[in-house]
């Protein structure tokens, strides 16, 4: 009985390791062809508008409610201590270390990646993938890597899309609705908000959040069991697994960027 | 001359299944040769191996003279640009029309003007009967539209051999021999080598110059289509006419039915 559970354990941590490993030959391929996908820029533009352009509604009307929320939020708190003047600075830090980068790559995620993922799957059930194989066309080459550029561009930019427009919620909010000081909320944010420590650092969370969603998405859609289940637990783990990456992640990277641990 | 395509005491195995037992054989240029045998007997899987998918677990398949599955990438590719396949799905990119499919390999792997591809493309496709075709996309064709489209592509490069997937299956009559004759004019006209993986008795055996019957991961009979028609094998007899019962049973192993039927009682 012991054994057995011990054998399960064992069997199933082999298996993790066994499913990462492939997944980093998976990306190392991709780097590889990076260059030579570079070179026929077409195929990336394809890719922006499918994974970056078709996202960009929910990201404005999630960035808007979030701002707006945040904006609600922070002046029902800041009034109480008559600091209600600080606002934009909340709404501002708020959105670009943290909620930007990290809301927007789960909206992507499960807008963008599980279409990645099933798109991928797909095309291997449906054994696009092998005959693309059979004309000695590399599918990681043609397929995959432009998708990983598409969205590697893409989402720092829908991040920085996301938070201008959280921003501008926010303002709408706290200036429009609750009367706060429209010098104030613009002066105090400018002034606090810095573009290294704050900006750059939230940009460098949308690129590294980027790369282990699409990552994920990709290395999901093209090791897919090609069958209707394979190509939904794909698509499920995609989002699951983008998800606990990109909290994981932020941890990590909020400690290196802003923590003192 | 040498064979194309040389298989040397093959074995492979999916899972705890064996699937090719130490199979041998020979496929010479310029012929129709076809594989035939029940579902699930690895015929399609033969075609990967030969096509370098599939790695064998032991014994050699030598495509155009290169050990295919010892080979780089590189020599892979420069080997697979010298044959084409004909998947059964036709396996067409969903993304792309009628027109950019069959223009596909010449986009990757050469850099012909645009007026050359067009032309190429034109030339395949009146060769399959489609150019009018052309603007429709793959959701818009049907089966054996479909599977035209993808012979088209198939040969755009001028490869020396094609391997056809069950290109009959699922097929009207009409369509049916549409590819029938499509595959034996494509030979003739091109010089082609063809293999063809069937179970389809009747198209197999007009259009193939040498058929290889597999079954249970051995070579269970091989000739023209003469010699086969006229074999006195009762397995051989079963399979070309169609017989639900015989040395191949009808019912899958299982205890004695009324003793099944009395459990519990």
């Amino acid at each position: 009985m012991i054994t057995s559970a011990l054998q399960n354990i064992g069997a199933r941590a082999l298996g993790v390791f066994e499913s990462f490993g492939s997944a980093s030959i998976f990306f190392a391929k991709i780097i590889a062809a990076v260059p030579r996908a570079l070179t026929r820029p077409r195929l990336i533009v394809k890719e922006i508008y499918s994974v970056g352009v078709l996202s960009l509604t929910i990201i404005v009307v999630s960035g808007l409610f979030v701002g707006m929320v945040l904006g609600l939020q922070g002046y029902v708190t800041l009034v109480d201590f008559g600091a209600e003047e600080s606002l934009g600075v909340v709404v501002a830090m708020t959105l670009v270390r943290e909620l930007g980068p990290v809301v927007t790559a789960l909206l992507f995620a499960g807008r963008a990646g599980s279409a990645l993922a099933a798109e991928i799957g797909l095309m291997k059930a449906t054994e696009q993938l092998s005959s693309m194989e059979m004309m000695a066309v590399d599918p990681i080459r043609r397929i995959i890597t432009p998708r990983f550029i598409g969205g590697f561009i893409s989402v720092p930019l829908l991040t920085a899309i996301f938070t201008a427009v959280g921003i501008l919620g926010g303002r709408f909010v706290g200036v429009g609705m609750l009367g706060i000081d429209e010098g104030s909320y613009w002066s105090q944010m400018q002034a606090n908000v810095d573009l290294i420590d704050d900006v750059a650092n939230g940009m460098i969370k949308g690129v590294v959040f980027a790369v282990a969603c699409v990552w994920i998405a990709l290395y999901k859609g093209y090791s897919a069991i090609p069958t209707a289940e394979g190509i939904s637990l794909a698509t499920t783990h995609t989002v699951v697994n983008s998800a606990l990456a990109v909290l994981g992640l932020d941890f990590v990277l909020t400690a290196l960027m802003f923590g003192d641990l | 001359m040498e064979p194309i395509v040389q298989i040397r005491d093959l074995h492979f195995t999916r899972g705890t299944r064996k699937i090719f037992n130490g199979i041998s054989l020979d496929i010479h240029a310029g012929q129709v040769t076809a594989f035939m045998g029940p579902s699930g007997t690895g015929k399609t899987t033969l075609l990967k191996l030969i096509g370098g998918q599939l790695r064998p677990e032991k014994g050699s398949v030598k495509v155009f003279g290169e050990y295919i599955h010892n080979v780089n990438q590189e020599t892979l590719y420069s080997v697979r640009k010298k044959m084409g396949m004909l998947f059964q799905s036709g396996a067409l990119l969903t993304d792309l029309n009628v027109f950019e499919n069959v223009a596909f390999p010449l986009r990757e792997h050469t850099q012909l003007p645009e007026q050359i591809i067009r032309d190429l493309v034109l030339l395949k496709l009146e060769s399959v009967g489609l150019r009018g075709a052309r603007k429709l996309m793959p959701s818009q064709l049907s089966g054996g539209m479909a599977r035209r489209v993808a012979l088209a592509r198939a040969i755009v490069l001028d490869p020396s051999m094609i391997m056809y997937d069950e290109p009959f299956t699922g097929l009207d009559p009409i369509t049916k021999g549409t590819i029938v004759t499509l595959i034996k004019e494509l030979n003739e006209s091109m010089g082609l080598t063809s293999v063809i993986v069937s179970h389809d008795v009747d198209e197999t055996l007009s259009i193939a110059d040498y058929i290889y019957v597999i079954s249970e991961g051995e070579i269970v009979e091989s000739g023209d289509p003469n010699n086969l028609s006229t074999s006195t094998s009762g397995w051989m007899q079963q399979f070309l006419k169609g017989l639900p019962d015989g040395p191949v049973p009808f019912h899958y192993p299982s205890e004695e039915f009324k003793s099944d039927l009395l459990v519990g009682r």
